[in-house]
């Protein structure tokens, strides 16, 4: 059901199944009592549903009860008034509010006591000092009543409602200076006549059209701002919307499914008025701003642009962008790739709708993203709340969320067709004003994609990275992984030493070769299986091993998985008798990510050729073995296979 | 489906909606014996397990239930 990434917040990370045990943590007397309202906050940013909402908002409610604050959020009243039952509103608004950094105090008035509630000065809602009041009406709290095909009628009811309203927007302006949040009507889904029900004035449709446009009219020009509940219940369908049972058991305005919808939508508008909107967006390139891999696929092999559905795809994330730059959002870059294989789409690639101009940062280097976002935090002056970062990849969502949580990273579904949708359906960039400034915003910081230095990794990696559970499963060449690996050593250009190509056949010669020792690695974490990662050949020289192939997919990088396999490599090596391992890299326009990875691993260097070839010795006794954050699983190595080599060592 | 079953099921969604995960329901609990079972959280249950056991209450069926036995007397019928 495609409302159910509405429905379901689909932008945010699903809710982890200890989270009534991290709700009851938060009571637990010997937790910590600075930045509890952090915390909560943290509980908050998953994809809550109404029971989990409720749970959350009792535990905010029994914390306040024994004196605790929830600083450092900023607090809001909220004041809530409705023809229809909104007791189910209040706890939901409270623990949405803390994903939205805002310390909520909310209470409603009586059920269906709006006029009396705004009219009388020393009503609960003109005395609770509150900051906002919703008005939450629907089209049942108006004088909407149907006139089918009288105009004039119609007229008058549309003129009657909205006097109505203005009469409920004065009071609670006049007795208690709060601002209102007032609703567009989510109008029913039935019909009387058919099509013919938007033309016909006096029809519900016509009514609530009209009631609709003259409100929206109206609060542009006034302190009021506006929930457009219609857009809100068309978007998932008016159908769903409306739940007639739960309107006769107990007046519910909606279908409950989407009361964490809704809250959110109020909790955006908070939260923009206490200045919280998003301001920077940082895009992903490699599989969020195209399709493919730039530094693998090259120019003509990533997909951006008409004529191809990936390409398509990726082309309205672009727009998407581009639209958000037009309105003041601040475009930034942050990927894992070389500088100028990167900047090369942006220059050259004729589809691409996003140009260098467009970006104000412009981050492609091989160091942690956090780090990244940082730097981009620094160079533009803004804080980290005012980030958004988009990316295709969990690993780097999640690493970018445990280290900084105050950056919003939404979740991403597997087709890139709903990139876009689910960006723009986060919210991230609410607004309830659009100045000149906001649309020249852009433009000044617009600096031709500067670069800017890192400070330091502030991520804490290690941590992150003994949190993937990482396991490596390390195995000499077979027949099951014969075809990947065939694949993998024509296709891989970017971590690839020598960029030898081999045929299948050639790959079963080497793992039949009693002089080559083969292996094939492949790495599981915390989001799976990320499949055979890596492939080595080294090739036997007397008391040598020459390490003929070493590539690797860019994946898994920064994941410490060289240091291992390297390691494996030696672990082996000692077996066979080997004293000496040889590595050589061979330049290609493709592998300057790999030019110091022997250095980096402690070779020393033997020669330097002409074609800039680097040839490297490592001795194998002298090398100590390391901790590293994952597990390895050894595969297939028998005993005897190692005798022949001993034996002729 | 199975009464035990249903009341295995019941029992995680009572302890959701009420927040309290000590419940044990028997046929003949009602609202008096569970902390906060109001009208208005009543409702709540009832959506809870309309979406549980994917099934639909008229607003009858709903007016009419006594206790926990009726209630999965009601979700057999429709399973």
């Amino acid at each position: 059901m495609a409302d159910d990434l509405y429905a379901r917040l689909a932008w945010l990370p699903p809710k982890p199944a200890d989270f009534p045990a991290g709700c009851r943590a938060l009571l637990s007397d010997d937790a910590p009592a600075a930045e509890f309202g952090r915390r909560v906050q943290a509980l908050a940013k998953f994809a809550l549903d109404e029971n989990a909402l409720n749970r959350l908002a009792k535990v905010i409610a029994q914390a306040r009860a024994a004196g605790r604050s929830l600083a450092p959020l900023t607090p809001f009243r909220l004041g809530v008034l409705s023809n229809t039952t909104s007791h189910f509103l209040v706890p939901a608004l409270v623990a949405t509010a803390a994903r939205h950094g805002i310390d909520l105090v909310c209470e409603e008035a009586d059920f269906d006591q709006v006029i009396q509630e705004a009219l009388n000065p020393e009503s609960m809602i003109n005395r609770g000092k509150f900051d906002a009041v919703l008005v939450a009406i629907d089209h049942h709290g108006l004088p909407l009543r149907p006139v089918p095909g009288d105009a004039e009628a119609a007229a008058r009811a549309v003129d009657e409602a909205m006097r109505q309203l203005a009469t409920v927007r004065e009071g609670i302006r006049a007795n208690s200076n709060a601002l209102c949040i007032v609703q567009t009507l989510a109008r029913p889904p039935e019909t009387l006549f058919g099509s013919f029900d938007l033309g016909l004035p006096g029809t519900l449709r016509n009514l609530v059209d009209r009631f609709n446009r003259a409100l929206a009219d109206d609060v542009a020009g006034s302190k009021d701002i506006l929930l457009d509940v219609a857009q809100l219940a068309e978007t998932v369908g008016l159908a769903n919307w409306h739940d007639p049972t739960l309107w006769n058991i107990g007046k519910l305005p909606f279908a409950s499914t989407y009361i964490p919808l809704y809250v959110d939508h109020v909790c955006r508008l908070i939260a923009t008025l206490r200045g919280k909107s998003r301001r920077c967006l940082v895009l992903d390139l490699d599989n969020t701003l195209w399709g493919g891999v730039i530094g693998d696929d090259g120019l003509e092999g990533i997909l951006i642009g008409q004529g191809d559905a990936t390409g398509e795809a990726h082309l309205e994330v672009q727009r998407v962008a581009l639209s958000l730059r037009d309105r003041g959002i601040v475009l930034a870059v942050s990927s894992k790739n070389n500088d100028d294989v990167a900047r090369k789409p942006f220059q050259e690639h004729p589809e691409m709708l996003l140009k260098e101009d467009h970006l104000a940062v412009f981050q492609a280097n091989w160091s942690d993203k956090a780090s990244n976002i940082t730097a981009i935090a620094e160079e533009l002056a803004l804080g980290l709340e005012s980030f958004v970062f988009l990316d295709d990849n969990p690993a780097e969502r999640n690493i970018v969320r445990q280290t900084l949580p105050q950056v919003a990273v939404p979740e991403l579904p597997a087709d890139p067709a709903y990139y876009a949708r689910v960006l723009l359906a986060s919210g991230y960039f609410e607004a309830i004003t659009l100045s000149d400034e906001d649309r020249k915003r852009a433009a000044m910081y617009q600096d031709n994609a500067r670069r800017v230095a890192l400070q330091k990794n502030v991520a804490d990696i290690h941590s992150y990275l003994v949190s993937l559970d990482m396991v490596m499963t390390v195995q000499p060449f077979d027949e099951v992984g014969r075809s990947r690996i065939a694949q993998l050593i024509s296709k891989s250009n970017q971590f690839n030493l020598t960029t030898r190509r081999y045929t299948e056949v050639e790959v079963a010669e080497a793992e039949r070769d009693p002089d080559c020792m083969t292996l094939q690695i492949r790495l599981a974490d915390t989001f799976g299986d990320n499949g055979m990662i890596c492939v080595i050949i080294c090739r036997r020289s007397g008391r040598d091993w020459h390490i003929d192939t070493w590539l690797m997919s860019c994946r898994v990088l920064g994941r410490r998985v060289e240091e291992a396999t390297l390691q494996e490599i030696l672990h082996q090596a000692r077996r066979a008798g080997i004293e000496t391992l040889v590595g050589t890299y061979r330049p290609t326009e493709r592998n300057s990510l790999v030019e110091k990875h022997y250095e980096k691993l402690g070779f020393a260097l033997l020669e330097k050729q002409a074609d800039g070839t680097t040839v490297w010795r490592l001795d194998v006794a002298s090398t100590a073995e390391i901790a590293l954050p994952m597990q390895i699983r050894r595969l297939g190595f028998s005993e005897a296979a190692t005798l022949p080599l001993a034996a002729g060592a | 489906m199975e009464e035990g079953q249903i009341y295995q099921r019941l029992n995680a969604i009572f302890g959701d909606v009420f927040d309290d995960d000590t419940l044990s329901l028997a046929a003949e609990t009602t609202a008096d014996d569970v902390d906060g079972w109001d009208s208005l959280s009543h409702i709540r249950l009832v959506l809870s397990v309309e979406k549980a056991f994917n099934v639909k209450f008229s607003a009858a069926e709903v007016g009419k239930l006594k206790n926990v036995g009726e209630l999965v007397g009601l979700i057999r019928s429709k399973t």
